[in-house]
């Protein structure tokens, strides 16, 4: 694979092959951060990726009073899913679980879209009647009793369907430290782009997979060719110089919020340089003939 | 382009009916047109031009200068554009209003906003009784828009009133928010006797309490309500002032038990 090198740093020339998918917003508010930021986690746990948990999930950013709908602390998280039925039926199950039973919670549509996935318009029957109905203007709430007060819900958010999930960034390293020291940079730069969420623990995967497997029914695995274990098997991406690979994946709600969030990381990693950082980044894509969105590392760099 | 004005000549003689002068009904007429409309309530024949001098304009944005008790349905029916009366109205002012904003410097007669259903209708001055409510024989009073009142309401403010916002910054008379199915009232000044009266559902807020609650209502407490936040944040635009009093722990009332009960009214902590 041809390269070019900036500040040290080995840039294959290649490119991030990511997929349209449906998504919505939400904000999430709580009596203070914390426990707004804990609802958030909670609802947002177990979505790293649709391969296994239906959707893909995550924080976008922390909001100030000032800026949410009823003037508490909030967070904004963003969900992706392969189909408005299924990211119809996450948000659901996961609002219902995770935001309604969190202490002080209340949750509110974070995208304006003309299309609409139900949000209180489904979680309202946990009221068994005692539920009510407030409309102001064109929005339109519902309060839900609940045992430390009530729970107040838009009754419907927006459902993007120009979303984009699966791009991607490769981190390349000398050893484990220096790897997930510039991974981790990344991660931070990317976590300050809006509209975008990275949805591995900590923004970070460590297992990128291949499709399929020699095993029958098995969608994905291991993708063997950046194991750096198996450098010598035959089928190795990795120089001789690499021990240590890492990923961030990246789902946003439009393909320009995709792009500038890879722009922020791959920038992060080269300015950390090879010696305390990566010595190589890549991207992962299917040879291009999968997902309608790629990104070219060239086209991103400094 | 400027304004469509018409300017009063005179008090009028008789009770006019001003609904067709909107900016619905006046978009592409003429002057000659605009002042052959005929306002009579009576035998007695009035035109526009009888009644006001007209000078051309925007239709979209009508402005009287000059007011009476006797401009009755000014603003009704109307779906877009502005009306602005530079003094007082007769009854049913904005009455079945669907959009677009009706401001009265003046007082209101009866019936200002009357089934009403978008749009926003400010009152500078006072409302005469049954503010947004029905007339005899309608089921459902206001049942959208935005309603504010700087002065007092008569008696059954928001009457069967299903959905929208009416604010009254004054004080409102007795039955405040009767037979209410849904909607928002909020009341700065003092309330008259037995607010939300048959209520089913919907929000009353009494800023200063009323002169006697009904006994069909029954205490749950003291709280802060989320949802009043957001009342609050809605409410801004139109009433800075009564935003500012949402934003605190409110004593709830539920009622009417005379009927289903699922009603609200946020009354203040300390008051009995």
């Amino acid at each position: 694979m041809s390269q070019l090198t900036v500040n040290g740093v080995r840039v294959d020339d290649t490119f991030a092959e990511a997929f349209g998918m449906r998504a919505t917003a939400l904000t999430i508010t709580a009596h203070n951060g914390a426990w707004a930021r804990q609802a958030a986690f909670t609802m947002t746990g177990f979505a790293t990726s649709v391969i296994g948990c239906g959707c893909e999930a995550g924080i976008d950013r922390a909001l100030d009073p000032d800026e949410t709908p009823d003037g508490r602390p909030g967070i904004r998280v963003l969900i992706f899913a392969v189909s408005t039925s299924e990211l119809q039926k996450q948000l659901q199950n996961r609002v219902s679980q995770c935001v309604l039973t969190s202490p002080g919670s209340a949750c509110y549509a974070a995208l304006e879209a003309e299309d609409k996935l139900k949000l209180g318009n489904a979680l309202r029957f946990f009221g068994d009647g005692w539920q009510l109905s407030k409309r102001l203007g064109d929005k339109h709430f519902w309060r839900v009793p609940v045992m430390d007060g009530e729970f107040v819900c838009d009754a419907l958010t927006g459902l993007s369907k120009t979303a984009v999930g699966g791009g991607n960034i490769i981190v390349m390293g000398a050893t484990p430290e220096t790897t997930l020291a510039a991974t981790e940079l990344a991660v931070r730069a990317i976590a300050a782009m809006p509209d975008v969420i990275m949805p591995f623990p900590g923004g970070i995967a460590r297992s990128g997979s291949k499709v399929g497997s020699k095993y029958k029914g098995v969608m994905a695995s291991t993708n063997d060719a950046y194991c750096p274990t198996l450098r010598g098997s035959g089928k190795s991406a990795l120089d001789s110089d690499i021990a240590s690979v890492l990923e961030i994946v990246i789902d946003g709600l439009t393909s320009p919020a995709v792009a500038a969030a890879m722009r922020a990381g791959v920038h992060a990693i080269l300015e950390l340089g090879p010696e305390r950082g990566a010595l190589r980044i890549g991207a992962g894509n299917y040879g291009g003939k999968l997902g309608p969105h790629h990104y070219h590392l060239r086209d991103l760099l400094p | 382009m400027n304004a469509l004005i018409f300017t009063l000549r005179d008090a009028p003689p008789q009770r006019l009916d001003l609904a067709p002068l909107t900016p619905d009904r006046l978009l592409g007429l003429s002057e000659s047109k605009i002042a052959a409309i005929e306002l009579q309530t009576t035998r007695e024949r009035l035109c526009t031009g009888d009644i006001f001098k007209i000078r051309m304009g925007d239709p979209m944005q009508i402005r009287f200068d000059g007011g009476s008790e006797r401009f009755d349905r000014a603003g009704a029916g109307m779906s877009k554009g502005e009306v602005t009366i530079d003094g007082d109205v007769g009854i049913q002012a904005g009455r079945m209003m669907q959009g677009g904003k009706l401001t009265i410097s003046g007082n209101a007669g009866p019936w200002a906003a009357s089934c009403m259903k978008g749009g926003t209708l400010a009152i500078s001055g006072h409302a005469g009784d049954r503010i947004g409510g029905p007339l005899p024989g309608e089921t459902v009073g206001m049942r959208g828009g935005v309603v504010t009142v700087c002065g007092d309401a008569g008696m059954r403010a928001g009457d069967r009133m299903r959905r929208g916002m009416l604010i009254i910054e004054g004080k409102a008379g007795a039955y405040p928010g009767s037979r209410m199915i849904a909607g928002t009232l909020i009341m700065q000044g003092r309330a008259g006797p037995l607010p939300g009266y048959l209520m089913s559902r919907g929000t009353i807020v009494m800023v200063n309490g009323s002169d006697a609650l009904s006994p069909t209502f029954s205490d749950s407490g003291v709280y802060e309500f989320v949802a009043n936040a957001l009342i609050a944040s809605y409410v801004q635009t139109y009433s800075p002032k009564v935003a500012m009093m949402l934003r605190r722990p409110w004593r709830r009332l539920l009622g009417d038990m005379a009927v289903i009960g699922k009603g609200e009214i946020f009354y203040p902590p300390a008051a009995n």
